[in-house]
């Protein structure tokens, strides 16, 4: 059953795990980066698949429909430049008060678009790949989200891609405020592995106010997520530990299950 | 075994990863991925060589790796463990029953996560498992043991287009051939 091949091909396997696992991290960073982008053609593939069915389409669709989109997003426009002068002002407003109190002027967000270009095949990690890298300035940690909600954050980055781990996987934990009377805060921690449209807010205060349906937003604390980013809802909360602080479920407002396009927050 | 069955066994593992980190519909629907690279592990176990098992265990699980956030290299060990496994037992099994490929899939696509699991939880690696894993765990192991008939259909029907056949021997020679004739008589 064991002939002598059999013993030297382990003996070779485990040798080549050891290596593996013992090179320095930089290396491995390196070598994981090279591996991944093996496929980048075949992403490139799939992106040109997925937007040659849309190009199809638009190209047969009535001038009469187009003339009337193009009338709405003149309206919509419209609306919107009235809403940026509002929008002004109130900043203009909103800055000569923060220069009279003397408190820090807030910096408007910069954002970036990405697309989701893949997902991780493991189930024990909450993982997305996004198409923006180094030569796009992302670097960790960055925070990442859509216009419904707060997504997660940039943790490893690579030359054209990087990968997101998101809100719910154990390795992003995020400092959340409800937006109630006594503004309880905790921290965002992983729910459970199959549903990833809960998390759990854990660490709040024993004596916290939660109902359902309250707003729960980042705090600005810890140093990666600015404050005021939506993050979700109450759903349900209890005492934990003979009532020495609340555990709250949070529903996500971003749909984690069906990300296409992403943004990215930079500093 | 010829040179050809390794390459197209490296590249069903390379468009299974590809195909596992960007269709995630399965995932929609059963609330877990289904990892096809233990099948194909016990397919390449069952009619290849070992290089070639060791191979596929190198390149597969570092393919995996590099579109994951598991550490880098961490998935070549739990693949290689089976794929010996079922090498080192291959004069045993009947591997060209659909029933003995079904459940040597399950017991692979089982092993596979739980060892990769085991390796990550003793490297201090904080990972998304719960009682929900169970499911996923079962939904590896049923899609695992579905894919390996299909697998080993689809390197077959793969040999038999890009390989070389063995040239069929007629059982007629011409040295036995019974001559029949007046002389004889």
């Amino acid at each position: 059953m064991f002939k002598k091949q059999n013993y030297f091909a382990l003996g070779a396997m485990i040798l080549a795990v050891l290596l593996i696992f013992n090179l320095p991290a930089g290396v491995t960073s390196r070598l994981k980066l090279a591996a991944g982008s093996l496929f980048s053609p075949l992403f490139g593939l799939k992106s040109a698949a997925q937007t040659l069915p849309v190009s199809a389409a638009d190209a047969v669709i009535p001038r009469r429909e187009l003339l009337q989109q193009l009338e709405n997003l003149r309206r919509e426009n419209e609306q919107l430049k009235v809403q940026a002068l509002q929008s002004a002002a109130t900043t203009k407003e909103n800055d000569q008060l923060h220069a009279l109190l003397g408190w820090q002027k807030q910096v408007p967000w910069k954002l970036k678009l990405a697309k989701v270009v893949g997902r991780d095949p493991a189930n024990w990690w909450h993982m997305i790949e996004i198409d923006l890298g180094s030569r796009d300035g992302l670097t960790n940690n960055l925070p990442v989200l859509t216009v419904d909600g707060l997504v997660g954050r940039v943790s490893f980055v690579g030359l054209t891609r990087s990968q997101v781990v998101l809100l719910g996987d154990p390795n992003c934990k995020a400092s959340a405020l409800v937006e109630n009377a006594a503004h309880d805060m905790g921290v965002i921690t992983a729910s459970g592995p199959l549903d990833n449209s809960l998390v759990e807010l854990t660490y709040l205060a024993g004596s916290a106010d939660l109902k359902a349906g309250q707003n729960v937003v980042t705090s600005g604390l810890g140093g990666i997520f600015p404050k005021d980013i939506p993050i979700g809802q109450i759903v349900d909360a209890q005492p934990v530990e003979f009532g020495l602080y609340t555990e709250a479920r949070v529903k996500l407002a971003a749909n984690l299950g069906a990300l296409e396009q992403v943004w990215v927050l930079f500093p | 075994m010829n040179a050809l069955q390794t390459i197209l066994i490296l590249v069903v593992a390379f468009v299974a990863v590809f195909c596992q980190t960007s269709f995630p519909l399965l995932c929609h629907w059963f609330g877990a991925q289904i990892d096809l690279l233990p099948a194909l592990m016990v397919c390449a176990a069952l009619n290849t060589d070992l290089v070639t098992v060791g191979l596929l265990a190198v390149f597969g699980g570092l393919c995996f790796d590099s579109v994951s956030a598991n550490p880098f290299g961490i998935s070549v060990a739990p693949l290689f463990v089976v794929g010996f496994l079922v090498f080192t037992q291959r004069e045993l099994i009947l591997r060209e029953l659909p029933f003995a490929q079904i459940v040597l899939g399950a017991a692979a696509s089982a092993i596979v996560p739980v060892i990769t699991v085991l390796l990550l939880l003793s490297g201090d690696q904080q990972l998304l498992i719960g009682w929900g894993s169970l499911w996923q765990w079962l939904v590896m192991t049923a899609g695992g043991a579905l894919a390996t008939p299909v697998l080993f259909k689809l390197l077959n029907w793969s040999n038999r287009a890009f390989g070389y056949q063995p040239r069929t021997e007629t059982s007629f020679r011409p040295d036995r051939e019974i001559r029949r004739d007046r002389k004889l008589k």
